[in-house]
């Protein structure tokens, strides 16, 4: 038995669950912030610790977003970094990768030491933050990565754009080779998808606002599973959304291409007949698909042609998403429902939640030395607690994002966050952000 | 509850045929020496309009005077809205002013059922986007119905043209096929929405072989800036595979009608002697706009009736005679 008055905190009555299997034990962690001590009973009495219950619950390495907009700087109105964070927590998320398309773009190693600096500020989640692959997301030269990897940065990515010029993604994919950093490619080939609202289809046609095919996604994983042949980069894709996209992937990977690929909530739950009523809350980009693409991306999820679920958390201010259909802004939502939809909704047992939503993500990040688990004596004490059994209801007016904009509004859930533990500092607890 | 037009679906084929038999009686209250019935005394129409329309826009106020409606006209190109108004903010104000209905004409698909989620007052869709333009489906059935005097089941109609932008074709493709007629649209594959699923409708693209079999050509407005999308490869060759010249009229059976929802670009979709020909009841639709738009809102502001009632529509209108 480790040294006991040491502890901080103690979960107490809960499974552990982590990539390594699922076993009852309690969770004692240090001042160091650091897992000391697991066992089926550890016996708090006679240290300081502060005791949480996890009866009936799982413990789990925390959650990692791979695709998390937090708005800022720019776009304060929408969202702040604190704000982001708290939804994360909140969310069950122990770290996020803050996507890129802010004003300025997160194109330089100034913006992203702003960008780290606010986050450890917040305290509420590991905040890291993406590289554009280009100078202000335009698309026309490489950005510095370097300069950002040395920050810690391991994903680049255009976010909000897909990068057009094939040649210039070769050369982004060979540069990052040298770099060990991982491109993520927002895939839509522009050209075919300009003007769209969304899904090219049915409820295009019948709503009368321009769509945008399948395909103009389809294209743009075609090409760079070909430039990733070509280079031996690594590629990963974000926010997959067709049948197509993601049986091109289980293909690819077949055949010894590097890649990976993250799915949102919103894709595996929601069809495009949602925007029969015009409310711009469920716009979208990629857009929000057919049936059969939404059972693709179900299937992938289960079958590990997908390897992360990402949120794709894109918050808009009210106004925003009051005006007409094809003005507004697309996006949505994520980070505090993401894990209940993925309850709720697949057919998978938790363990599997759970690789989709940590360790997996942790992995795609670069982020395993803290987060991802597994749950041992000294690794950080990044930690979810989650009731798999209590059932809630979306009510916008209770997030804790600054925006309001979920397409969840009033659906039932089952599956929610207790605690989460960033560092071994509970942040939430029974379901409330401590600061 | 209040009631709106937003799009054809929400009448119904027996809903559309009440609205037609009701714009009969409209159109003799319009024939009349004093074209004026107090009707709607003491209600108040607004028409706001996001996007330039004449002819609709005066279509509209002339029916509601025609029923003594006190119409205000919301100018968009001088108001608030060009000052960076929210949409929302400009139907609130609107609405804090009282009033009963609100005829909207907007450029972006959809609005209308925005504008219905946030006031009170009745709203009507002039137009929206691509999507509908109910009044204009009822005046082009009752335009038929006057013309062609045959039930819609026995009635092949050809719609013409740009249906991917168009929201007459929308508003008549589900009025036409709701009431049973057979439709055909006629178009190169760039001009028709991506997907027809749930469209009762047949496809060609040869309108040379569709017209011997057809009892109404309605012919669409071809937007100039088609071409330069690289919709068609010139406007030149539109005309030539879709325009209705006087050879191509003369395919038509002797009593088919020629129909366009105006403003026309004569020599491109349609050649200016077709135009004119006795066939081509163009100024009928425009006639009968009038009284269509009369007995939407004797419908709406009128006194509480409902589709569906019963004939008391004409009974209770005819009791308001000046």
């Amino acid at each position: 038995m480790p040294e006991q008055s040491g502890w901080v905190v103690v979960l107490r009555g809960g499974d552990v669950v982590d990539a390594t299997g699922r076993r009852r034990a309690d969770v004692a962690i240090g001042a160091d912030g650091r897992v000391e001590a697991i066992g089926p009973d550890l016996d708090p009495a006679g240290t300081s610790a502060r005791v949480l219950d996890a009866g009936g619950c799982v413990v789990a390495p925390g959650l990692v977003d791979l695709h998390t907009h937090l708005r800022q700087p720019g776009k304060e109105e929408a969202e702040t970094i604190e704000t982001g964070s708290r939804a994360a927590a909140l969310g069950g998320f122990t770290a996020v990768v803050a996507m890129p398309n802010t004003e300025p773009a997160i194109d330089c190693a100034a913006v992203v030491r702003e960008v780290l600096e606010l986050g450890r500020a917040a305290q509420l989640c590991d905040v890291h933050s993406s590289g554009a692959i280009t100078v202000g997301r335009k698309g026309e030269r490489l950005a510095p990565f370097a300069e950002m990897a040395a920050l810690g940065v391991r994903l680049f990515t255009d976010d909000g754009s897909g990068v057009q010029d094939g040649r210039l993604m070769r050369r982004a994919m060979e540069y990052a080779c040298g770099l060990r950093v991982t491109l993520a490619q927002h895939c839509e080939d522009s050209a075919l998808a300009a003007g769209g609202h969304l899904h090219e289809g049915e409820w295009s046609s019948r709503l009368g606002i321009a769509g945008q095919p399948a395909e103009a996604e389809e294209l743009m994983v075609m090409r760079d599973l070909a430039l990733a042949r070509l280079t031996g980069a690594t590629v990963h894709f974000q926010h997959l959304s067709t049948a197509g996209s993601v049986a091109m992937v289980r293909e690819a990977r077949g055949r010894g291409v590097h890649v990976t690929a993250e799915a949102t909530p919103h894709h595996f739950t929601l069809t495009h007949a949602a925007c029969a009523g015009y409310d711009p809350v469920f716009k979208v980009n990629p857009p929000l698909r057919t049936d059969a693409d939404v059972a693709a991306v179900r299937v992938g999820l289960g079958d590990g042609a997908l390897d992360a679920i990402a949120t794709d958390h894109a918050p808009h201010a009210p106004e925003t998403k009051e005006l007409p259909f094809d003005q507004a802004p697309p996006g949505m939502l994520g980070l505090e429902t993401a894990l209940a939809l993925a309850l709720t909704e697949l057919a998978l047992p938790i363990e599997q939640v759970l690789a989709l939503l940590s360790w997996q993500p942790a992995r795609i990040a670069g982020l395993t030395d803290a987060h991802g688990g597994p749950i041992e004596v000294g690794r950080p004490a990044n930690l979810v607690v989650i009731d798999p059994a209590a059932e809630w209801v979306v009510d916008p007016t209770k997030l804790a994002s600054r925006s309001r904009n979920t397409p969840f509004a009033g659906r039932h859930l089952r599956g929610r966050v207790r605690h989460t533990l960033l560092h071994g500092e509970p942040v939430v607890i029974d379901a409330e952000a401590q600061r | 509850m209040t009631q709106h037009l937003l799009s054809i679906d929400d009448l119904g084929a027996d809903g559309i045929v009440e609205l037609l038999d009701l714009a009969e009686f409209m159109a003799e209250v319009s024939a009349r020496p004093i074209p004026k019935v107090p009707a709607l005394r003491g209600k108040t129409v607004v028409s706001l309009f996001f996007e330039d329309s004449t002819r609709t826009r005066v279509s509209f106020e002339t029916a509601a005077r025609r029923l003594s409606a006190d119409v205000m006209g919301f100018s968009v190109g001088t108001s608030s809205v060009k000052k960076g108004e929210s949409l929302r903010d400009t139907i609130e104000t609107i609405a804090a002013m009282g009033i009963d209905a609100i005829v909207v004409r907007h450029g972006s698909s959809g609005v209308p059922w925005q504008v219905a989620q946030w006031c009170d007052a009745s709203v009507i869709n002039a137009g929206d986007g691509w999507h509908q333009h109910p009044t204009q489906a009822l005046l082009d059935c009752y335009t038929i119905r006057a013309e062609l005097d045959r039930p819609f089941a026995d009635l092949h109609v050809a719609i013409v043209g740009d249906v991917k932008h168009s929201r007459v074709a929308r508003s008549d493709v589900d009025a036409l096929t709701a009431l049973g007629a057979r439709v055909t649209l006629v178009a190169p594959l760039t001009l028709l929405p991506p997907s027809l699923e749930g469209w009762s409708v047949e496809v060609s693209h040869d309108l040379d072989a569709v017209l011997p079999t057809v009892d109404v050509c309605y012919l669409l407005r071809m937007q100039l800036e088609r071409q330069s999308e690289g919709l068609v490869p010139s406007l030149r060759e539109y005309t030539s595979c879709f325009g209705l010249n006087a050879a191509r009229a003369a395919r038509l059976p002797d009593h088919a009608i020629v129909m366009h929802p105006g403003p026309m670009n004569r020599g491109v979709e349609i050649a200016a002697d077709v135009a004119d020909l006795p066939r081509a009841v163009i100024t009928q639709q425009v006639r009968n706009g009038v009284a269509v738009r009369m007995a939407v809102l004797y419908w709406l502001l009128g006194s509480g009736i409902t589709l569906g009632g019963g004939n008391v529509i004409g009974a209770s209108a005819g009791g308001s005679d000046a």
